[in-house]
């Protein structure tokens, strides 16, 4: 480990010597790629009805449609590329997670940082607040935002965010309760700087690496559990699907042989989040200086 | 004596802390400790401008605690301190940056997350004392005047070793421009090599800048070095304070006596085998201090007078005060030794 370096530098020094966490890394920032260009990469706009021929629809991995080019993982039963369908519903997986992932991220730190800095009757009301809503399960909160709210993007990622953020209040919680106590804030809080100052300049970039992880890991279940959600038809509208609605439609078609409809996009999703799992485990295992061999 | 520093009738209690389950479980009658600790009882002292006070004592006697309310990191329960007339915390709030701290240990006193040179200059940029674009040149001069290259100020602190930490943590704080100094146990932590430097670089530093400090340590030779008076504490309270020479050769109080005679020495008289004279019993809890003078229980000269009157403190030379009853008889064996 060099020691003139900063501490990002070291980190990344740290993280290429595992080599399995580095190809995950690049299988994430691959599958990033090809949601951020799906409009470029796909063979057809999958959203875009004018496109679609009901002729082709359920069709095997490397027919040739209507549209002159092949199908290389086949169509699903609105005779859509399952490709391009694939990449746009990665487009949207990978939107919804990493948006309510970081709203989540922002107001449970926001929450779990006042709580363990201002304590007393603040802390124990949101501490009991977050408990409260962990003893639930969070896909069940999600389905009942959901079915109050109503389908759409901005009130599926609400409701994730209402379902995960107490994940991140408790973890910043935890963080900032240990750091609140250390010799370094009291000698910020001495000299004196403001409470303000304090938090934002001490308190909080010391929370940051067990948020990290907690995050990686929230995001990979905020696509799932919107996958979750899509498969139980309470997710996006149709027209637009995402990898859950995908599996849902080719659901049905699964025992008559069609198996590719729902097979692809499953694949496309187990890799999403094994590749982010992998590489949250491996930044939690680099944060945590106990499990270091 | 003109006082600059004054602690007057400062009292500082630890409540029991209790969370609302607790609460309310006391409430149903559960038994949950309701007590507070008296940390430190009635402490008065007073510190010239450039005087260095040593104080010393047993773990958990509230020298810290003490320390931590002259800094203004504690609020006193009751009482007031003031630097020159002007008090160090009003409403709960820190509201002079006259006095800082040096703490214990150099690696928790420091943020890990951030440059060392960012650190101590934070407070500087946030009181005024210089502004963001000057800010380099003023942290370098101070890591020049504590012995460090200025060249440093981007690294982090564990890039440093204790002793240079401990360094930076005192550039933090006399970046600050303080006029006091409170020095928490500032050598405790270190190598004895390095806590050598650390000491002469904290002579050189009051000597040059007229600081007025207030010495924490259980190290009574060190204390003994750099101190012009010490005060000794004992659960809570000052039991004598006075000029070091004086203290620590003709004890007034039996408790500083026998503080003393339990440091182990390395000469021996007549190579005979010393035994070192260990205190008898226990400190009591300070949830439950004894009646009268707290050290009666463990005190050789106590009589009836000391388990039910609290001693007053008393002067018993110029600069020199005790709080114990036979100080008489105390100061009169010490000489006959």
């Amino acid at each position: 480990m060099s020691n003139n370096s900063t501490p990002l530098r070291r980190f990344w020094a740290e993280f290429r010597e595992n080599k399995i966490s580095v190809l995950a890394l690049v299988v994430v920032v691959l599958l990033i790629l090809l949601a951020l260009f799906a409009a470029v990469v796909s063979p057809q706009n999958p959203y875009d009805l004018a496109n679609l021929s009901l002729m082709d629809s359920r069709r095997p991995p490397g027919f040739v449609g209507s549209g002159g080019y092949i199908h290389v993982l086949g169509t699903d039963p609105q005779g859509r590329d399952l490709l391009s369908a694939i990449f746009y519903g990665l487009r949207i997986s990978i939107q919804i997670g990493l948006a309510a992932g970081f709203v989540s991220l922002t107001i449970g730190t926001a929450l779990g940082i006042t709580a363990a800095y201002v304590g007393g009757r603040i802390e124990a009301l949101i501490m009991r607040l977050v408990d409260l809503q962990l003893s639930f399960p969070a896909i069940l909160l999600a389905l009942v935002i959901v079915a109050l709210l109503g389908q759409g993007k901005a009130q599926l990622i609400g409701a994730l965010v209402a379902a995960q953020y107490a994940y991140f209040a408790r973890t910043a919680y935890g963080a900032a309760k240990a750091e609140r106590g250390k010799d370094y804030i009291e000698a910020a809080l001495a000299t004196p700087l403001s409470g303000r100052l304090v938090v934002m300049r001490h308190l909080l970039p010391n929370c940051t690496p067990p948020l990290i992880v907690v995050a990686t890991v929230q995001i990979a279940n905020s696509i799932s559990l919107e996958a979750t959600l899509s498969f139980l038809g309470l997710g996006l509208p149709v027209t637009e699907p995402s990898l859950g609605m995908l599996i849902s439609n080719g659901f049905p078609y699964m025992m008559s042989g069609r198996y590719w409809i729902s097979v692809y996009p499953g694949v496309a999703l187990i890799i999403l989040i094994v590749a982010i799992n992998i590489v949250g485990d491996q930044v939690r295992d680099q944060f945590n200086p106990r499990l270091r061999k | 004596m003109s006082a600059f520093l004054t602690i007057d009738n400062v009292s500082h209690l630890f409540g029991p802390n209790l969370t609302t389950g607790e609460k309310i479980a006391a409430k149903l009658g559960a038994k949950v400790e309701t007590r507070s600790v008296r940390a430190v009882s009635d402490v008065t002292l007073s510190v010239r401008k450039g005087e260095t006070l040593g104080l010393v004592g047993e773990s958990g006697c509230g020298k810290s605690t003490l320390g931590r309310v002259v800094a203004g990191i504690l609020q006193p329960t009751t009482g007031t301190i003031t630097i020159d007339g002007a008090p160090v915390m009003e409403n709960g709030t820190k509201v002079t940056t006259r006095v800082q701290t040096i703490f214990q240990d150099p690696f928790a006193s420091l943020d890990p997350r951030m440059k060392v040179g960012d650190t101590v200059a934070e407070g500087p940029i946030a009181h005024g004392l210089t502004k963001k674009p000057e800010a380099r040149r003023y942290v370098a001069g101070w890591f020049e005047r504590v012995g460090l290259d200025p060249v440093w100020v981007d690294r982090y602190p564990h890039q440093f070793s204790g002793g240079q930490r401990q360094r930076i943590a005192i550039a933090r704080a006399l970046a600050m421009q303080p006029d006091v100094l409170i020095c928490d146990e500032p050598v405790a932590s270190l190598d004895v090599s390095i806590q050598a430097q650390i000491i002469n670089l904290f002579l050189k530093l009051t000597r040059d800048l007229e600081l007025t400090s207030i010495f924490i340590s259980h190290d009574l030779s060190v204390v003994q070095h750099v101190s012009d008076r010490v005060a000794v504490m004992y659960l809570g309270r000052i039991a004598e304070l006075g000029p070091v020479a004086q203290v620590f050769g003709t004890p007034a109080h039996p408790y500083t006596s026998a503080l003393f005679d339990s440091v182990p020495k390395l000469v021996l008289d007549d190579d005979e085998l010393v035994r070192f004279d260990t205190i008898e019993g226990e400190v009591p809890s300070p949830l439950s201090p004894p009646s009268g003078c707290n050290y009666h229980p463990r005190c050789p000269l106590a009589s009836g007078t000391c388990s039910t009157i609290q001693p007053l403190t008393q002067p018993v030379a110029s600069l020199r005060t005790v709080a114990c009853h036979h100080f008489e008889a105390q100061l009169a064996g010490a000489a006959n030794d």
